[in-house]
C-alpha cells in the first residue's frame, strides 16, 4: 500500500481543538467534521486538500482531547497519510483503530516542506520526498499494531479474532 | 527489576505475574466511560460492527455533560442517541439532566472507581481517577466502542516518571498551582506515552480533591495517566462513597523509572498557564498587566466543593469588577446542593458571579460563556489552547480557584494572599 500527493505542513503541538474545534463536535457526521478540519490554524486547508494528500506535523501531533473526531475529519477530508515526529498518544490510538495510517519519523517531520510531492511505501515506512529527492524511513508498526491495520481497524479485528 | 504502580495494575488485569516497559498486552477493563460527545461515535461503531450486546451493563458509564443541558437541536439529538442506548441494553450508571455532573467529578463521587482498577474512558481526562490509586486512561470512541463489547482494551505497558513530593503547600496555594507547575516544567509532551507517578512524605498534605485535580491534568503533560500512592485519605475517600473490595497496589522498591523528579510543595507559588500552551507556567512577577473579559470557575479540573469553598472565601462581600462576567459552575448535582446548603450559592449570586447547573460548557468552548474575538478568561479549565474557549482570537490562562476569584474581583489577573 502506498501514499502519493503533496504536503500540508504543521508544526509542533498540534492539537485536536485546531484539527476540529468543539463547536462542531454537536454531530458525528464524517464529512460535516471534514468540512471544518483545521479550520483555526488553517482556513484554506479544505479548500487545498486533494484526495491522496499527505499532512505532516512536528512533536506531539493531535495532542488534546481524546476526540475521535480530529483523525475522522483528517481521513474523511482525504488525507492519505500523516507523518509526525511524535504523536499524541491517544490520537496515534485513534488514527490506528479508524484505519488512518500515521508514520513517526522525526527526520521526515522536520525536513518535509509544505507542497512538496511525497510518496510513502506503508510496508517498509520508506518516505520519499520527490520534490527534494530525499528519502527517510520511519519505524515500522509492531506486530499487534499492524494485524489491527491489515484487518481493517479494532473492531473488525475484534470481530475476526472470534 | 520491579514494577511501577501502573504496571502492576495493568499485570493484574492482563491476568500476567509481570509486564514490562513497551510490552503490547490485553487487560480486562473495570469501567468504560463516554459522554454526549464521544457517545454518539462509539455507539455509531458498536452498531455497524454488529455487537450482540454489552459486557456488563453495571461497568459501563455514559455522561450527558459536555454540551448538556442540551445546547443546541444537534447536541440533543446526541444526548437523545445515548440515551435510547443506555435504554436499550439497560445501562445503569447513565446520567442525564437532573443527576448528571461532569464525568471526572461524577465518578469518584459515586464510588464508581476504586483503587487498583482499570478504567476507559473516551474523553482525555479519564486520567483524572489515578488520583485514587486506580490505572485509568483516555481513549476514543472506537475503543470505547470495543470496550463496551468486550470488557477488555489494548495497552502499550508505560514507562513512568516519579515525582516524588516533599514538604507542605503554602497558604492559598493548591494542587492546580503544583500541576501547573510541573507542566511548565517538563512541556507539554513531557511525559508523552508514560506514567506520571505521584508519591512521598508531602503527599499526605495534599487533599484527594488536590490530587484529583492533579492527575487531571496528566493528559496535559502528554501523560498516558497520573497515578498517586494510596493512603489513609483515599481508603476514607474511596470507602464512604462504595462498599465494594478493592485492592491496593504499591510500586516495587527496585521499580524501575525513566526519570524521577523531587518537588518541594513548599516552593510552589501561585502559577498561571499563559496561552496557548499549558506549559506556559508563570509565576506572580511574570505576570504583568492582564486584564480580562471572564473568569470561569469550575470544570473536571477544579469544580469540586473545595473549589467553590476557594472561590467563595475570596469572593464572599466583594464585587466581580465592572465588565467581567465570572461564572462559576459546581460540577455535580451533589456539589450544586452542596453549595446552596453552605451559603457559597448566595455569595456567588451576591458579588455578581453567574451560578450555573453542571456542564463542561465553556471548558471546551461549548456554551454557557465563549467568548469573542479579542476576549481573554482567567480559567480554572485545563487547556488553554487556540480557539478552545470561543474566537480564534480569544485567549484562555489557567489557574487555580483562588487565583480566578481574586482576578474577577480585580479586572486583571492577580494573586491571592488572603
Amino acid at each position: 500500500m502506498n501514499a502519493h500527493g503533496l504536503v500540508h505542513k504543521y508544526g509542533d503541538n498540534v492539537d485536536t481543538d485546531v484539527i476540529i474545534p468543539a463547536r462542531y463536535l454537536n454531530t458525528a457526521d464524517h464529512k460535516e467534521l471534514a468540512a471544518h478540519c483545521m479550520e483555526d490554524i488553517d482556513k484554506e486547508f479544505v479548500n487545498n486538500v486533494k484526495q491522496g494528500d499527505i499532512m505532516v506535523g512536528e512533536a506531539n501531533f493531535g495532542c488534546g482531547s481524546s476526540r475521535e473526531h480530529a483523525p475522522i475529519a483528517i481521513k474523511e477530508s482525504g488525507i492519505a497519510c500523516v507523518i509526525a515526529a511524535t504523536f499524541a498518544r491517544i490520537f496515534y490510538r485513534n488514527a490506528i483503530n479508524i484505519g488512518l495510517p500515521i508514520l513517526e519519523c522525526p527526520e521526515a517531520a522536520k525536513e518535509i516542506k509544505a507542497g512538496d510531492e511525497v510518496e510513502v511505501d506503508f510496508d517498509t515506512g520508506k518516505i520519499t520526498d520527490i520534490t527534494s529527492g530525499k528519502t527517510f524511513t520511519a519505524e515500522p508498526f509492531p506486530e499487534f499494531i499492524k494485524d489491527i491495520i491489515d484487518k481493517g481497524g479494532l473492531l473488525n479485528s475484534i470481530k475476526a479474532g472470534k | 527489576m520491579g514494577m511501577t504502580m501502573s504496571q502492576k495494575i495493568l499485570a493484574k488485569h492482563a491476568g500476567l505475574d509481570e509486564v514490562r516497559e513497551g510490552q503490547l498486552i490485553r487487560a480486562k477493563l473495570d469501567m468504560v466511560l463516554a459522554n454526549d460527545i464521544t457517545g454518539p461515535v462509539a455507539i455509531n461503531e458498536f452498531n455497524k460492527a454488529g455487537f450482540g450486546g454489552v459486557f456488563d451493563k453495571c461497568r459501563i458509564s455514559l455522561v450527558m455533560d459536555h454540551f448538556a443541558p442540551n445546547k443546541d437541536i444537534k447536541a440533543a439529538a446526541q444526548c437523545k442517541q445515548c440515551r435510547e442506548f443506555a435504554g436499550k441494553y439497560d445501562i445503569v450508571n447513565f446520567y442525564d439532566a437532573g443527576d448528571m455532573g461532569v464525568e471526572h467529578a461524577l465518578l469518584p463521587e459515586k464510588g464508581l472507581i476504586a483503587p487498583g482498577e482499570l478504567c476507559i474512558g473516551a474523553d482525555s481526562h479519564t486520567c483524572t481517577y489515578g488520583a485514587l490509586g486506580a490505572f485509568s486512561t483516555g481513549v476514543g470512541s472506537t475503543d470505547m466502542a470495543a470496550g463496551m463489547a468486550t470488557g477488555e482494551a489494548w495497552f502499550k505497558v508505560p514507562a513512568a516518571i516519579r515525582f516524588n513530593l516533599h514538604g507542605k503547600l503554602k497558604p492559598y496555594v493548591t494542587g492546580k498551582d503544583v500541576i501547573l507547575h510541573i507542566i511548565g516544567m517538563i512541556g507539554v509532551d513531557g511525559a508523552l506515552y508514560k506514567s506520571m507517578e505521584f508519591g512521598g512524605e508531602g503527599l499526605a498534605s495534599l487533599t484527594v480533591e488536590d490530587r484529583l485535580c492533579m492527575a487531571n491534568m496528566a493528559i496535559e503533560a502528554g501523560a498516558k495517566n497520573g497515578i498517586f500512592e494510596v493512603d489513609r485519605q483515599t481508603i476514607d475517600y474511596v470507602k464512604e462513597r462504595t462498599d465494594r473490595d478493592f485492592e491496593v497496589f504499591k510500586a516495587d522498591g527496585d521499580a524501575l523509572y525513566s526519570q524521577v523528579i523531587d518537588i518541594d510543595l513548599d516552593l510552589i507559588q501561585q502559577t498561571v498557564s499563559f496561552p496557548h500552551l499549558p506549559e506556559n507556567a508563570r509565576t506572580e512577577k511574570d505576570w504583568g498587566e492582564v486584564k480580562i473579559d471572564q473568569a470561569v470557575i469550575g470544570s473536571c479540573t477544579n469544580g469540586r466543593i473545595s473549589d467553590m469553598r476557594q472561590a467563595a472565601s475570596v469572593l464572599k462581600g466583594k464585587k466581580v469588577a465592572k465588565g467581567v462576567r465570572c461564572i462559576v459552575i459546581p460540577a455535580t448535582q451533589k456539589i450544586y446542593l452542596q453549595c446552596i446548603r453552605e451559603g457559597l450559592a448566595e455569595i456567588f449570586i451576591n458579588a455578581g458571579c453567574v451560578f450555573s447547573t453542571p456542564t463542561c460548557g465553556p471548558c471546551l468552548g461549548g456554551h454557557m460563556g465563549i467568548l469573542a474575538a479579542g476576549e481573554r478568561a482567567v480559567s480554572t479549565t485545563n487547556r488553554n489552547f487556540v480557539g478552545r474557549m470561543g474566537h480564534v482570537d480569544s485567549e484562555v490562562y489557567l489557574a487555580s480557584p483562588y487565583v480566578a476569584a481574586a482576578s474577577a474581583i480585580a479586572g486583571k489577573i492577580a494573586g491571592y494572599k488572603g
